[in-house]
């Protein structure tokens, strides 16, 4: 189990939480069918393919360079209100990394609880709004409880909560977003947004538990 | 389920090819930015206030169609229903600023919001002044005291219109503003649609309705509407959302307005001439004056069938915008 991963590290963990977007389109598809308007799916896998590109084509000397060239090629190229969010998770979570060497588990706590206090900024939006700060809000608190051990304890303690976070919003009415005007037609249904956040948290306790 | 026919080559290219077909059609008045899905006016005159418009593609002919002599100067153009990322918003912000700042005018959408917003801090930071209005038209989406909860629908025409003309004939972006609010908060619409449209990339239906179904209030996106009923004639259908946009206003006799019916996609214009007809009936008994019409295709949703009804409430001042010609691809009146 990985303690700390430098730039290069970091660049593959964030890797493979593109390969895991990329790899579920139809399953954030279909999710998004049953709320929205079916697109979150087609759009995320925009997003992260062009992380995926940014990093292999210019790799991060820094871990907050890594964290940052995804956020702003997720920005750049998702488009909607899914670019918008996880690119500025990855864009203002990875700037709170500045000058770490490498990143353990406080910092992978601070990467996730700076970006969750910004995109709910942007976004203003909160709890309970059947998004994707459900999943990266518990998330978040989780790696926080685990900032003083190892990173694949803090990674796998934040999966498991964004997971619960996406059952969680099953119950949810959604309030903000396309899916707002469903109102309890939205009731049963996962937000496509909670799972998006989930693949990506089970994609890096996948990566840091194999180092 | 079979997959929706179309007309198309790679579904992931939809959005790049309509684009350059757009600017050829255009023959050289309207020019793609390098690099980013963004429109604009090849001529943007000195001194003038700028107006960008912008949100998802697959809405054809709004929102980049509306680019042309006292209409939008320039179109910032996301993915298939999808807002546009905040580099293609700045790059036609910095492509149309003449100095005299830039109105963003666009549909009130969460993700279209937050990628325009993300621009105008990234604008500012430039120098570059950028002003918001976001158009909240539809009357389905939210009751009146949670105004910002409705997403805009066809008053973008009408917006577009209106700040077009304000924005090519005033020296100052507060002026342009002010006019354009205005617009916004006299502009009520509600739709109904027939049958679903389909994403390209997906080949997929966005929602599901009967064969003797419609839902009224339905949004653009196959957003869920107020009411979902039995397939009614086009008189009760028009009497029923003519009442609810009269109602929210409230309209009052003696009001001039402006009536636009949109075409959702897939509509004729037989059937949409038959439900104008009876909402002028329906507001002539109300005692409101038709200054007006307006009856086509502008924002639709790919193949979804179905239409909406816009109601703006004009004043001197918004006449005057409304009634200065305007000449684009996607709405022209002489």
């Amino acid at each position: 189990m990985a303690d700390a991963l430098d730039a290069a590290a970091t660049a593959r963990m964030l890797d493979a939480a593109a390969v895991a977007i990329i790899a579920n389109v139809e399953v954030l598809t279909a999710a998004d069918q049953a709320v929205g308007d079916g697109d979150h799916g087609i759009g995320m896998r925009r997003g992260f393919e062009a992380a995926r590109a940014k990093l292999a084509a210019e790799p991060p000397a820094t871990v907050e360079a890594a964290c940052r060239a995804v956020g702003t090629a997720v920005m750049g190229a998702t488009g909607g209100a899914a670019g918008a969010v996880f690119g500025t998770l990855f864009r203002s979570g990875g700037a709170a990394l500045a000058g770490r060497e490498t990143l353990d588990a406080a910092g992978f706590a601070t990467l996730l609880q700076t970006g969750l206090e910004a995109v709910m900024k942007r976004g203003g939006v909160g709890a309970g709004q059947k998004t994707m700060i459900d999943a990266l809000m518990p998330a978040a608190a989780a790696a926080a409880k685990a900032a003083d051990g190892p990173l694949a304890a803090a990674t796998a303690a934040a999966a498991a909560a964004a997971r619960q976070g996406v059952e969680a919003t099953r119950g949810m009415i959604a309030t903000t977003g396309k899916a707002r005007t469903l109102g309890e037609r939205s009731l049963g249904h996962p937000d496509p947004g909670a799972i998006s956040m989930a693949l990506i948290l089970e994609a890096m306790r996948d990566v840091t538990a194999r180092l | 389920m079979a997959r929706p026919k179309k007309l198309i080559n790679d579904p992931r290219a939809v959005v790049t090819e309509l684009l350059d077909g757009l600017v050829l059609a255009n023959d050289g008045r309207v020019k793609k930015l390098d690099g980013v899905d963004a429109l604009v006016a090849t001529h943007v005159p000195d001194g003038k206030v700028a107006l960008l418009v912008g949100g998802g593609s697959g809405h054809e002919p709004l929102f980049h169609g509306f680019i042309g002599r006292n209409l939008a100067d320039g179109a910032a153009c996301g993915q298939i229903f999808a807002a546009p990322p905040p580099d293609t918003i700045l790059a036609a912000t910095r492509a149309v600023n003449r100095g005299k700042g830039v109105l963003y005018l666009y549909g009130n959408y969460a993700g279209d919001n937050m990628n325009f917003d993300i621009a105008a801090e990234l604008a500012a930071d430039e120098g570059i002044e950028v002003r918001t209005v976001r158009v909240w038209d539809d009357v389905a989406a939210a009751p009146p005291e949670r105004m910002q909860d409705r997403r805009g629908i066809a008053a973008d025409v009408y917006m577009i219109k209106i700040a077009g003309a304000a924005a090519a004939t005033l020296g100052s972006l507060d002026e342009v503003v002010r006019v354009a609010e205005k617009a916004r908060d006299g502009v009520r619409s509600m739709g109904v649609a027939v049958a679903a449209g389909s994403i390209p990339e997906t080949g997929q239906l966005t929602f599901e309705l009967a064969d003797d179904e419609i839902e009224i209030g339905m949004g653009a996106h196959g957003e869920p509407g107020v009411a979902r009923r039995k397939l009614p004639t086009a008189d009760e259908i028009a009497d029923d959302m003519v009442a609810r946009l009269l109602a929210d206003l409230p309209f009052r006799r003696g009001d001039e307005v402006a009536l636009l019916v949109n075409n959702l996609g897939a509509t004729t214009m037989m059937e949409m001439l038959i439900v104008y007809r009876r909402a002028r009936k329906v507001l002539a008994d109300a005692g409101i004056t038709v200054h007006r019409s307006d009856v086509g295709t502008w924002l639709t949703t790919q193949e979804m069938a179905g239409l909406s009804i816009t109601l703006l409430k004009l004043d001197d001042e918004l006449k005057r915008y409304l009634d200065m010609p305007a000449e684009s691809l996607g709405y022209s009146r002489a």
